[in-house]
C-alpha cells in the first residue's frame, strides 16, 4: 500500500505484461496524433519510441483488478463533460459576482473501494468537474482531501461529500470488478465521513 | 457553402465562449480571497475555455492532421490539469498559506498530526 | 469573422492583463505560478484562435510544447517550494 515500487508482491507477471501492452498501445496512439497521419513508418517507429520510453521510464505496477464496462464507460464520460460545463460556468458566474465573496471547505472523504487506480481516476476527476480541488491524498486509507468553493454551510458540505461518492461509484461501475461493485453498497467507514 | 457558413458560426460561437471563460478564470484569479479559492478559477473555466476554443480552431480548419494535434493538446490538458492544481494544492496547504477564516470546515488539519497537532477537526 | 477575431482579441487581451496584475500583486510565489499558468493557458487559447481566425495551421505544434511545459513548470516550483514559514 506504501508507493514503495522496489517490492510489489501482489502483482503477477501476466498483469505486468498486459500493463505495458496498454502503455506502448497509448504511446503509439499519442505518437500517431502527433503525426497525425496513419503510416506504416509511424506505427514501426512509436513502437520503437515506446519501447524505449518504457526501458528507461518504468512504470510502477498497477492493480487492475475488473474490465471495462462500456455502458458504465459512457454514463461516467456524459456526466464528466455536464459536470464539465455546469461547474465552469457556475464558478464563471461567481468570478463576476463582485462583492461576493466566497466561502469553501477543505472535507475528507474515504472512498468506498480501497485502489489506487480508483483513488487517482476519482482524484482526477473530482479536481476538474465540480468547484472542488485536490488538497492532499493518504493512499493507505484511500481518503481525499477535497477543497470545496462556495459552501455555504454543513448541509452544502454534506450534499458535496454525497456528489463525490456518486462520482466513484460512476467510476468502479465503468471499470471496477464485481467485487468492487458490491463494496459500494457498504455504509461509509464510520466516524470517519460523517462529521461527529 | 450553408454547411461552411454553419461550421463557421459553430466555431465563432466556441471562440467567443472560450475567450469569455478565459476572462472569467482572469477575474476569478484577480478577486478570489485565497490562493485556493483563486486555482479553483485557475483550473476550470480555464481548462473549459481552453477545450472551447481548440473546438473552434478544429471547425475552422478542417483538417485530420490538425485536428489530431488538437485532439492531442486537449487531453494534455486534461490529464495534466488536476495533477498540477493537486501538487501546488498541497504546497499551498502545507505553506500554510489558507484563509481559514473563510473555511466551513477543515477536516484535514485534524489529521495530519505530525504537522498540525490538535484534537479532531477544526470547525471555524 | 471579423467581429469573432475582434471580439475574441480583446477578451483574452483584458483576461492576460487580469492575470499580469495578479503576477505583479504576488503576494507568494505559489500566488505567482498559478497565474503564470493561467498566463500560458491563455496564449495557448491566443495562438489557437490566431490559427482559427486565419486558418493556417503553422502554429499548431507550438501548442502542444505549451501545453506540456505548463505543466513541467508549476509541478516541479511546486515540488521544490519552500515547505512552511511560520
Amino acid at each position: 500500500m506504501n508507493n514503495d515500487a522496489a517490492a510489489p508482491p501482489a502483482v503477477p507477471v501476466r498483469s505486468r505484461w498486459r500493463d505495458r501492452a496498454v502503455a506502448v498501445t497509448v504511446l503509439v496512439m499519442v505518437w500517431m496524433l502527433l503525426w497525425g497521419v496513419f503510416s506504416w513508418a509511424n506505427l514501426i517507429s512509436g513502437l520503437a519510441v515506446s519501447v524505449v520510453v518504457l526501458v528507461v521510464f518504468p512504470l510502477p505496477p498497477v492493480i487492475f483488478a475488473g474490465r471495462l464496462r462500456l455502458l458504465g464507460l459512457l454514463h461516467f464520460a456524459w456526466r464528466f463533460l455536464t459536470d464539465l460545463v455546469v461547474a465552469s460556468v457556475q464558478l464563471a458566474v461567481l468570478a463576476f459576482r463582485f462583492g461576493h465573496q466566497p466561502r469553501s471547505a477543505i472535507i475528507r472523504v474515504p472512498l468506498r473501494v480501497p485502489s489506487d487506480l480508483v483513488l487517482t481516476l476519482t482524484g482526477e476527476a473530482v479536481s476538474l468537474v465540480p468547484g472542488s480541488l485536490i488538497v492532499d491524498t493518504d493512499q493507505a486509507s484511500t481518503t481525499l482531501y477535497i477543497h470545496v468553493i462556495n459552501v455555504a454551510d454543513r448541509a452544502a458540505v454534506e450534499a458535496f461529500r454525497r456528489n463525490v461518492y456518486e462520482t466513484e461509484a460512476r467510476i468502479v461501475r465503468a471499470i471496477g470488478s464485481d467485487a468492487e461493485i458490491r463494496m459500494l453498497d457498504h455504509p461509509v467507514p464510520a466516524g470517519k465521513g460523517e462529521l461527529t | 457553402m450553408t454547411a461552411d457558413l454553419v461550421a463557421d458560426i459553430l466555431a465563432g460561437t466556441c471562440l467567443i465562449s472560450g475567450a469569455l471563460l478565459s476572462l472569467a478564470a482572469g477575474v476569478g484569479l484577480l478577486r478570489f480571497p485565497d490562493l485556493l479559492s483563486r486555482m479553483h478559477a485557475a483550473t476550470k473555466p480555464q481548462v473549459l475555455g481552453l477545450l472551447l476554443i481548440l473546438a473552434g480552431t478544429a471547425l475552422r480548419l478542417q483538417n485530420t492532421i490538425d485536428i489530431t494535434t488538437l485532439v492531442l493538446v486537449g487531453v494534455f490538458q486534461l490529464a495534466t490539469a488536476p495533477v498540477a492544481a493537486h501538487m501546488v494544492g498541497r504546497a499551498v496547504y502545507r505553506a500554510r498559506q489558507v484563509r481559514t477564516d473563510l473555511l466551513v470546515v477543515d477536516e484535514l488539519a485534524g489529521d495530519r498530526a505530525g504537522e498540525a497537532p490538535g484534537p479532531g477537526d477544526r470547525v471555524v | 469573422m471579423i467581429v469573432v477575431g475582434v471580439t475574441v482579441s480583446a477578451l483574452l487581451c483584458a483576461a492576460v492583463a487580469l492575470v499580469l496584475v495578479r503576477i505583479v500583486r504576488g503576494p507568494t510565489t505559489l500566488d505567482r505560478i498559478v497565474a503564470v499558468d493561467v498566463l500560458l493557458a491563455i496564449v495557448i487559447c491566443a495562438i489557437a484562435a490566431e490559427a482559427a481566425y486565419t486558418r493556417d495551421a503553422t502554429s499548431l505544434p507550438i501548442l502542444v510544447v505549451l501545453s506540456i511545459l505548463g505543466f513541467i513548470g508549476s509541478v516541479s516550483v511546486a515540488r521544490f517550494s519552500p515547505r512552511s514559514r511560520r
